[in-house]
């Protein structure tokens, strides 16, 4: 009898997994750019012999995180600006409400990751004597030695980037020994420890290709494990729903296990609903910097630079009045001609490509030069996409768009939680221990912008680098690497300082592997009570799990189903049915280890969703329209709202506390911008 | 647009210990069939289409096929991938044709510097390895 009801996959879970523990003084969970920036840096301040590093990522570093696919470019690079105008711009387009600490400090050590990105081999745009663009194997003075970069706009710079993160994880390696990096172990809760309070001790995971749950105990740790995405019913439900638009695989992991252990979240309440083009998701940043193509609305109107748009953005200072508007803002003005109905949006690629070439012409180059021209131009309007989302070029050619015959549809997309990009929630961090660093005075970290090591979390001896620090985003790939350096060197200035710290984790080794396999004993405790492999009374599976997530966040919390309006109503609505999905989530099995890894991964993703839900709840006002709104609160309210949102889960006690944190700007805000 | 895997061409990387494409997967979908010897993909509608799969087989045998619920048939984008560039071949629905070609590293594979044995100066500053006097902000509130 050929029942369908059998585990999924090749690798079958078994009741009990061997335990394999391991004792390390430094833990590295994650391993995308942060993590290979923190693997790189830390050997430069600590000896092998005195000090156990170790790295748990669950995939291979080679083509980990949200690099893995590659990038045509590098988004913080800050060469010949002010760090302090890098400050400002982050500021503005996240709405006024940033650690200004954190974004400066980014900007002073971000440089020299790129360099060393640029030394082991990543091919960087340059441009020559004539302005001419070099790809990046052309030969040309580097970045250290002063070449000129392309810059498309202020801070971005053009790469030849398909190996970007294989470029990346080479030296990082390296640095730390193949034997240190353990690749496809999922870390899925970290640990505090038993004797002193507030001290993080380790963390349990298990092996996605042997029945092995593995236990660390360690004395400090960073995680790095990107930000949260498929939190929202994406506008692609099928198939195409793995077409995310930031890397799939991240759900939410960083947020939930150190907010778990009770470190302080801050601006979960943020969230990025990039604007992309439609369905395959490929990035636009060089159609509208690079190439200069314009947005035409339905009605063929670059609606853009209209009065009324003007009018518009006034209702946003100061933030509006900027030059370059903020990401969320030109959401709005997008929305707003969505909801007009003078949709659809489109990239003009065609009138933009073609302004080049009518350059050319009129400034005297023959045909024939214009003709090799357009190669060059056609070539670097592909490689963006080739580079970093294939998938875009896939649909262009399903479709036989060419893009300088005809433009493409734009259209914001589902809500990604992240702390990069124009995304600013994650965990609050302490920053640099120099004078120049806000000192309040507040018993409670949560309201302090320093606590003695730099992006060191609320818990002791707990790091967070990339999408995990939140209230400072634009850091991109090059700042989460920078990032990651930085809480290298504090590390292991922590493991220094505290020498006589003895971790002890509070649970046992079987206690952590009894909870890490539950969904695979439920699984086989009740498999036999169904002839289907999906529908069982006693149990779920994650993927039916994560499909009623993303319906109640979708329908309730602001997605794409209400062109991201939402409400007190709404939330609350919202948080209910969070719960009840956070009490099924204990009832997940896993049939096999594929699966397993899915039932964690929504664990995460469920708690760092309602963590977003009730920070959106606890913040009366609007702040990122054209992100989410709230009927009941539609407007900006710097009067009451410029404050940033924390909030800290306790362990003891279970409970959630939200708290308004003073905002305080270092930079000045004369002018603004 | 889910990565497939073509059975006349995999030979299950012949039960090697390391399957190409079940290593590199970021989401870990491609598995392999022990009995069959043959890859798969396990879970396309969480495909990304990043292709590492396709970039690191060493048959050829992955391709990627647009995801159905948006890509019309017939397009087909597909990767050659050196040390030093990739070949990219972009054939369209109505039969055309492009190609490109891009640099991807400008060093050998294994010849990046991870400065070995470096070390840093001061642990109690912000400097990190080859950085010193580092700016404070000036333009202050």
């Amino acid at each position: 009898m050929a029942l369908p009801n059998k585990p999924k996959g090749e690798i079958n879970a078994t009741a009990t997994p061997e335990i394999v523990e391991i004792t390390t003084d430094v833990l590295i969970v994650g391993g995308g750019m942060a993590a290979c920036g923190t693997a790189f840096e830390i050997r430069k301040w600590s000896n092998e012999a005195d000090l156990k590093v170790t790295l748990a990522d669950k995939a291979s570093m080679e083509r980990s995180g949200a690099v893995a696919q590659g990038l045509s470019a590098i988004n913080t690079y800050i060469g010949e600006n002010i760090i302090e105008n890098y400050v400002k711009m982050v500021r503005n387009d996240l709405m006024g409400v940033v650690r200004e600490d954190l974004i400066y400090d980014l900007g002073r050590h971000v440089d020299e990751s790129v360099k060393l990105f640029e030394e082991w081999g990543l091919p960087i745009w340059k441009k020559d004597a004539d302005g001419e663009t070099l790809d990046g194997a052309k030969p040309a003075p580097s970045l250290r030695e002063g070449g000129t970069p392309v810059r498309t706009g202020k801070w971005q710079i053009m790469i030849n980037g398909e190996s970007y993160k294989c470029i990346v994880a080479e030296p990082a390696k390296t640095a730390l020994g193949e034997e240190n990096c353990l690749e496809r172990i999922f870390i899925v809760k970290m640990l505090l420890d038993k004797n002193k309070d507030n001290q993080v001790a380790g963390a349990v995971g298990f092996s996605t290709r042997e029945n092995k749950v593995y236990v660390f105990t360690c004395k400090t740790a960073m995680v790095a494990c990107g930000g949260a995405v498929n939190i929202f019913r994406p506008r692609s439900t099928g198939e195409g729903k793995g077409r995310a638009w930031y890397p799939v695989w991240n759900a939410g992991s960083t947020y939930t296990m150190c907010a778990q252990i009770g470190a302080t979240l801050t601006m979960m309440e943020n969230r990025f609903t990039p604007a992309r083009f439609k369905d395959g998701y490929g990035p636009v940043g060089a159609w509208f910097l690079l190439f200069k193509a314009k947005v035409q609305n339905g009605l063929g109107e670059f609606y853009a630079n209209s009065d009324a748009v003007k009018d518009e953005l006034g209702k946003f200072m100061p933030y509006g009045a900027s030059p370059v508007t903020p990401t969320c803002l030109r959401n709005h003005l997008m929305i707003n001609e969505l909801k007009e109905g003078r949709g659809p949006i489109y990239m003009a690629t065609d009138v933009a490509l073609n302004a080049f070439l009518e350059e050319r012409r009129d400034a005297g180059m023959d045909e024939k030069a214009v003709k090799k021209f357009w190669k060059h131009l056609e070539s670097e309007a592909w490689e963006d996409f080739l580079d970093m989302s294939v998938g875009q070029a896939g649909l262009w050619a399903g479709m036989d768009i060419e893009p300088e015959k005809v433009g493409s549809e734009i259209m914001p997309t589902e809500p990604y939680m992240l702390g990069s990009h124009s995304g600013c929630c994650g965990i609050w961090t302490s920053g640099p221990d120099e004078a120049w660093v806000p000192d309040v005075a507040n018993e409670s970290r949560a309201h302090k912008y320093k606590w003695g090591y730099n992006r060191m979390t609320t818990v002791d001896g707990l790091f967070t680098a990339g999408d995990g620090v939140g209230a400072s985003g634009h850091k991109f790939s090059s700042g989460s690497h920078a990032e990651g350096r930085i809480c290298a060197k504090q590390m292991v200035k922590f493991c220094r300082d505290n020498a006589d710290f003895t971790p002890e984790i509070a649970q046992s080794a079987q206690e952590l592997a009894d909870e890490v396999y539950a969904p695979v004993r439920l699984y086989i405790e009740h498999v036999g009570k169904s002839t289907a492999a999906d529908v069982n009374p006693n149990y779920c599976k994650p993927a039916g799990i994560m499909m009623r997530l993303m319906k109640a966040t979708d329908e309730y919390g602001g997605g794409v189903a209400t062109y991201y309006m939402t409400s007190g109503k709404l939330l609350s609505i919202c948080l209910d049915l969070l719960r009840l999905l956070r009490e099924d989530a204990a009832k997940m099995a896993a049939g096999d280890l594929h699966e397993l890894l899915r039932v964690w991964e929504n664990y995460h993703r469920i708690w760092c969703v309602e963590s977003h839900i009730r920070h959106i709840e606890f913040r009366k006002e609007s702040r990122y329209p054209g992100f989410y709104y709230r009927s009941d609160f539609p407007t900006v309210d710097d009067e009451n709202w410029k404050c940033f949102v924390n909030s800290t889960y306790d362990p003891k006690t279970e409970e959630w506390l939200c708290e308004k944190v003073e905002c305080i700007n270092l930079v000045e805000t004369e002018p603004w911008v | 647009m889910p990565s497939y895997v073509d059975p006349e061409k995999c030979d299950g990387c012949k039960g090697g210990d390391k399957t190409a494409c079940m290593y590199i997967c970021p989401n870990d979908l491609m598995v392999l069939n022990k009995e069959e010897m043959k890859a798969y993909n396990q879970e396309p509608d969480a495909c990304w289409e990043c292709y590492s799969c396709v970039k690191i087989c060493p048959q050829g045998a992955i391709a990627v096929r647009g995801y159905d619920d948006f890509v019309p048939m017939g397009g087909q984008v597909h990767p050659m991938r050196s040390a030093d560039s990739i070949m990219w071949t972009v054939k369209f629905r109505n039969g055309s044709m492009k190609r490109f070609k891009f640099p991807v590293r400008t060093t050998a594979e294994g010849a990046a510097n991870a400065y070995v044995g470096e070390k840093g100066a001061n642990l109690d500053d912000e400097n990190l390895l080859l950085e010193a006097d580092l700016p404070i902000p000036t333009m202050v509130a």
